[in-house]
């Protein structure tokens, strides 16, 4: 996990080198957002059957298929157990972080 | 080709026209025949567009939102109750620089319950960012649309294009149809400069730090200030295509006018019928319609009212504890100028009661007996 002296932020010093709408430019690369999470989703592969329902599930784009196996970015996941409550399979359990 | 249409199909017409690619709708009278055509027309093959029935207008706007951050060309359509819904999201699509296109019919806000019209639902939306067009024809209605998609997305600002409800919505006239080529030659595919795709992906309209937020009204306002010219320039390029100019105010024999109406929507259509049978009794008066209203053309309604004595405006509004909006907005023009006319503010026709000819005979007494206004609001066909 990043510390938090790394977190970078973006700022612009005129309003002409801004886009036209708020949108986001980045400053995700930088601010690694799973360092909220307090339980982290752990996948059994013996048991999964790669249907990429977690996948299509994960509401901040966490869960990566590699090699057609789901793969959670610890990153920027977030713990909120969706893709363990959708998976027909129950291969995903929720464990406590520790510190 | 020429067609004998309501208000409403003219809206039809003119997002048809302008190829609109996704329409998202909730009925409401007297709004419902607008979108009524364009869901035969989508049903039907005639237009190509994605129609999308939603359970409220919030969502409504929020999916012409999402269509239009993708990159399509939208169009909704509402009225009263159901812009009011909308409001949340009618700030998302202006500070999000989405440039959806949406007929309003104006319709008085209830309560009492009412489907007749006034201005008061498109007035409370004043300061949303909104580009808003008052409409006095079926024809103006059609052209402004497909001329409003052109100045929406080159500045990547909303539209609404606004008529009063039966009077227009509902009255039928002879329409002059633009053919599709034409339309297609004067209004290029939309091309936005930022959209919602997979091949750069990023989220819009998330948390905007006070860094930030500041510079992007200020952009938005300064982009506002561009669309009086290009109403400008955009309308002289429609009269060389279709020989029709749509302009930001429409004027009518001001020149020599001791008096002039300012007048919107259809009243401003009634009064320059008024100001033929004054001219006739030997009076004076003009009428100056104001079809841009947000952002206020400034610098047309200084050049014509600084150049009359006596100005009456009427109000088919009001705000509550002040006076009529448009009264409002035309004083705050004027201030300061130099010479500045004596200005009168009348409110009439609320709940759509109507306004005719004798309205403005009244109005006109009452200006040119008096120096200035003796009442805050000259009230015209209250029942006292």
């Amino acid at each position: 996990m990043p510390k938090k002296k790394e977190v970078r932020k973006i700022v612009f010093n005129s309003e002409k080198e801004m886009p036209l709408a708020p949108m986001s430019l980045g400053s995700m690369l930088h601010n690694k957002t799973g360092a909220w999470r307090n339980i982290r989703p752990v996948i059994d592969l013996s048991k999964c059957i790669k249907c990429g329902i977690c996948w299509k599930f994960c509401p901040d784009a966490s869960i990566d298929i590699v090699d057609e196996w789901p793969q959670i970015n610890y990153d920027y996941c977030k713990g909120c157990g969706i893709c363990a409550e959708e998976c027909p399979q129950k291969c995903i359990t929720m464990v406590e972080e520790e510190k | 080709m020429r067609k004998v249409i309501m208000g409403n199909h003219a809206l039809s017409y003119g997002a048809m026209l302008s190829r609109a690619q996704v329409i998202a709708a909730y009925p409401i009278t007297p709004q419902t025949q607008v979108v009524e055509l364009l869901s035969e027309m989508c049903a039907d093959g005639t237009l190509n567009a994605k129609f999308i029935k939603v359970e409220s207008e919030h969502s409504a706007m929020a999916a012409c939102l999402g269509a239009s951050l993708a990159g399509a060309r939208t169009f909704t359509a509402t009225s009263a109750q159901g812009l009011a819904l909308m409001h949340e999201m009618l700030h998302w699509a202006a500070g999000g620089r989405m440039p959806v296109v949406m007929g309003n019919i104006n319709r008085a806000l209830a309560p009492g319950w009412s489907i007749w019209t006034d201005q008061n639902d498109s007035l409370s939306e004043r300061d949303t960012g909104w580009i808003q067009f008052y409409c006095s024809s079926n024809q103006e209605v059609l052209d402004t649309v497909i001329q409003a998609y052109k100045v929406s997305e080159k500045l990547m600002i909303p539209s609404m294009i606004i008529l009063d409800a039966f009077t227009l919505s509902h009255t039928y006239e002879v329409v002059e149809i633009p053919e599709q080529e034409k339309v297609d030659a004067y209004l290029p595919p939309f091309n936005p400069p930022f959209r919602l795709t997979p091949e750069d992906p990023h989220a819009f309209g998330g948390l905007t730090s006070p860094d930030h937020y500041m510079e992007l009204r200020y952009k938005l306002q300064k982009d506002m200030e561009k669309v009086p010219d290009l109403v400008e320039e955009t309308g002289r390029e429609y009269e060389k295509m279709f020989g029709r100019y749509l302009g930001q105010v429409e004027e009518y024999l001001c020149a020599d006018a001791e008096l002039v109406f300012v007048t919107s929507g259809t009243a401003g259509y009634t009064a320059r019928v008024a100001v033929d049978e004054l001219r006739e009794k030997g009076f004076k008066v003009g009428n100056l319609r104001i079809k841009l209203f947000r952002p206020f053309p400034f610098k047309k309604v200084r050049e014509i009212l600084t150049r009359v004595p006596k100005v009456a405006v009427l109000d088919r509004n009001l705000s509550y504890g002040h006076h009529g909006i448009f009264y409002q907005e035309v004083k705050s023009a004027l201030y300061g100028q130099s010479p500045q006319p004596a200005i009168f503010g009348f409110v009439a026709g609320l709940g759509g009661r109507d306004i005719t000819r004798d309205s403005f005979k009244e109005i006109a007494d009452y200006a040119l007996k008096h120096d200035r206004a003796e009442e805050e609001i000259v009230w015209i066909g209250v029942k006292k």
